[in-house]
């Protein structure tokens, strides 16, 4: 069949069952986007190319699938790298395909020209520049199995222009395996490691299982959960790892890490076995890496081989698919109770930081963790959850409390501002029938509030929770603990958030009262779309409990009674 | 300490630049990194000298097999091997001094590759050390200008050291 190297893009698209594509069309993908018509992919117009990466990243999170964003050569190409960067931190599936200047001006600095597969090299998983209409639907299909499997990350595709415009007079979609000689996408641990791992579990008394986004990008929810019921072994998850085991599951402790709660950093400290599922050690987890749980031994299971040994030394250390590999360890290991040590951890409970807030009277000022409690009281924690970047973000990890896998989404390893609505958008679209929150900061919001625009054009609901409190919040918390209050360039002035969303055609609310938090709610999921929520929150409030960079796990700064000094108060 | 790692990549567009790339990037010197074509079509083979101790190599390893068009990665530094530079030398010879050179370059057992009136040109292979030590003997007589290719390794021994399996493994890799 005749087939342009436009046409062949759309068509490879097609048959990777790709059914919507975020982007933003230019001069060197109008070929591309000229051919669009002639296929039944829906195109989401961003208004600008780091909004349609996330949308793409969000659909990946929120769907599974793989994410496709589009942007033209040049600055088109450029703005995308913020969203590639975030998709690579976080190992989500997500292939960009790029215009690029025609062949021949390759290397000329042509109008619009950017070296975008050099760019983009060291945050992407892999990359192409196709030069010739040929070497596009190799470079398609082998972008989204590069993408999909292994560890996920993002794919870059470069198309040169005059690639884009060449006819192919009998082309045929090549159906055969893909090729990549380099490419180990399943390792598998030896059986002797298996053994290993079952009799460590086996003969632990006090373990615990540190579930990463590794447990939800292999499926291996349900068998978690079995898993920890029938060898007793409480969870701590990871800020992406949240959902990996429901919140309710008398297991589940909770987040862990530099804002996770102090009991579940205790036991990590206390344990003798750690289990580290499909998570990375990363340092927001860690805290001080010489004091980090001395005592435990420690298992981690990853498909990735570069993250074993590289934050923490680990006993022993076993590459490949998670799932694949505990339903190998599953059968070997004893059921057990641990019931001393789960009683414990249970009975260190007592100092939640979320109870704190919780049981807090309504003394007249509106706190963030109050609206995002209410949030997840009326939304029964099944809403698709999309934070931004800050306190916004960790009081969202904190306070809503999800049941359900791939129903949180937030940029957790390159802590992306901006995220938020964008990927909340994207999340929409990967789940139409999820009822989606962005729980988003003043200052992130605006970092792509432009993208309001593109929820308006396609008519979707995405309700946004703006936890406006006058600074760039989470930068003013360590001005506050660390630098002497010395509040430099973090108070900032905001538009009338509720006249925005007024002006795209969209819903705004206001709120400054704790009581007006549920009615808010309320009324915004009652209205169809897009809803814009200005929640007027305590100006100086902090996220605690918090481990200081590089401090140990379990030294934390707790919440200060009375509550909180704020600007009213003083 | 140096250590040597022997990676076979395939011969595409760029490759060169995601290695070198990913020592940048996790801030890790390359000593020396020599490429050429192996006797299999589309595979080139890299010797990379590093400067680390072993934690860091074993690290870079693992990055190394994160790049797609990376196929196989060795580290010979603990195996029996022969490592090869080669250098050319150029310097200034007055007529009194040739005889010495080229007695000099004898024992080494280099070659003279050009004469004019007042200079040579030597070619020198060995390992870095047999080098290192020819120029040290060079040098007081004016090293005109000097250039090395960096080193190149083989394992001793009659196996091959690239595993012509990578090529059709799809299943799982034990590791």
């Amino acid at each position: 069949m005749k087939r342009t190297g436009a046409q062949i893009v759309w068509e490879c698209l097609q048959r990777e069952g790709v059914d919507v594509v975020f982007g933003y069309p230019g001069g060197a993908n109008l070929p591309i986007y000229d051919a669009m018509r002639d296929f039944s992919i829906h195109h989401v117009l961003g208004r600008h190319e780091q909004g349609v990466t996330h949308m793409a990243d969000g659909y990946a999170r929120a769907n599974g699938r793989v994410g496709v964003a589009m942007a033209t050569s040049g600055p088109g190409a450029t703005n995308m790298i913020t969203g590639i960067a975030t998709a690579s931190m976080d190992s989500s599936p997500i292939v960009c395909i790029t215009g690029q200047v025609a062949s021949k001006y390759i290397g000329y600095d042509a109008f619009q020209e950017t070296d975008v597969t050099g760019i983009s090299l060291p945050i992407t998983k892999h990359n192409f520049l196709a030069m010739q209409v040929e070497e596009i639907m190799p470079a398609i299909r082998q972008a989204f199995y590069i993408a999909r499997s292994g560890r996920p990350g993002p794919v870059l595709v470069d198309i040169c222009k005059d690639a884009q415009q060449a006819v192919i007079e009998d082309w045929q979609y090549d159906e055969s395996p893909i090729r990549l000689p380099g490419y180990r996408p399943d390792l598998a641990p030896v059986p002797e490691k298996i053994r290993s791992a079952a009799e460590m579990i086996n003969a632990a008394k006090r373990p615990v299982i540190l579930a990463g986004r590794g447990v939800l990008l292999s499926g291996a929810t349900d068998l978690l959960r079995q898993f920890a019921e029938k060898a007793q072994v409480p969870v701590a998850l990871t800020l992406l790892g949240i959902g990996a085991m429901p919140a309710s599951h008398p297991l589940n402790m909770g987040m862990m890490g530099m804002h996770g709660e102090s009991w579940v950093n205790q036991a990590i400290q206390n344990a003798d076995l750690l289990l580290a599922f499909g998570m990375r050690f990363d340092d927001r987890v860690t805290g001080n890496v010489e004091t980090y749980a001395v005592n435990a031994r420690k298992i981690h299971i990853d498909i990735d081989p570069a993250e074993l040994n590289k934050n923490i030394k680990v006993d022993l250390g076993l590459v490949g698919d998670l799932k694949e590999i505990v339903t190998q360890i599953d059968p070997l290991v004893q059921p057990a109770d641990h019931e001393e040590w789960v009683d414990a951890i249970w009975s260190r409970r007592k100092e939640s930081a979320v109870r704190d807030i919780q049981n807090l009277p309504d003394n007249g000022h509106l706190y963030a963790p109050h609206v995002i409690n209410d949030l997840w009281r009326h939304t029964a924690g099944e809403a698709l959850v999309v934070t931004d970047v800050g306190q916004n973000q960790m009081w969202t990890a904190q306070y809503y409390r999800h049941e359900k896998p791939m129903r949180f989404i937030s940029s957790g390893g390159l802590g992306t501002m901006g995220f938020g609505l964008p990927a909340a958008i994207g999340a929409k679209m990967g789940c139409p029938t999820c009822e989606v929150w962005a729980v988003v900061g003043d200052g992130g919001f605006q970092m792509t509030q432009a993208e309001l625009s593109t929820a308006a054009q396609e008519g979707i609901k995405v309700n946004v929770a703006i936890m406006n409190n006058g600074f760039l919040g989470m930068v003013r918390q360590w001005q506050e603990f660390f630098y002497e209050k010395n509040y430099a360039a973090t108070p900032m002035r905001s538009p009338d958030f509720v006249k925005l969303a007024e002006a795209h055609g969209l819903t705004g609310l206001r709120v400054t009262q704790r009581a007006g938090v549920e009615d808010a709610i309320r009324t915004a999921r009652e209205t169809p779309g897009t809803v814009v929520i200005d929640f007027r929150v305590e100006q100086e409030d902090s996220v605690y409990p918090m481990v200081p960079t590089g401090a140990d796990l379990d030294k934390m700064i707790r919440r200060p009674s009375p509550i909180v000094e704020t600007a009213r108060d003083r | 300490m140096l250590h040597t790692l022997v990676v076979l990549v395939e011969d595409k567009p760029g490759v060169l630049d995601r290695v070198a790339s990913l020592f940048r990037r996790r801030a890790v010197n390359i000593e020396s990194l020599t490429v050429g074509h192996t006797d299999i079509p589309g595979i080139s083979r890299m010797t990379i000298v590093v400067a680390g101790g072993d934690e860091i190599v074993e690290r870079v390893t693992h990055y190394l097999y994160k790049l797609v068009n990376v196929i196989q990665v060795e580290n010979l530094t603990y195996r029996r091997m022969v490592t090869r530079d080669l250098a050319l030398i150029k310097i200034n010879t007055e007529a009194e001094k040739r005889a010495e050179i080229f007695q000099m370059v004898e024992v080494f057992r280099g070659h003279v590759v050009d004469v004019t009136n007042n200079s040579l040109i030597i070619e020198i292979t060995g390992d870095g050390d047999k080098i290192d030590g020819f120029v040290r003997v060079l040098k007081p007589l004016g090293i005109i200008e000097l250039v090395r290719t960096g080193a190149v390794a083989m394992e001793r021994g009659s196996e091959s050291l690239v595993n012509t399996s990578v090529e059709v493994t799809y299943g799982a890799v034990p590791v």
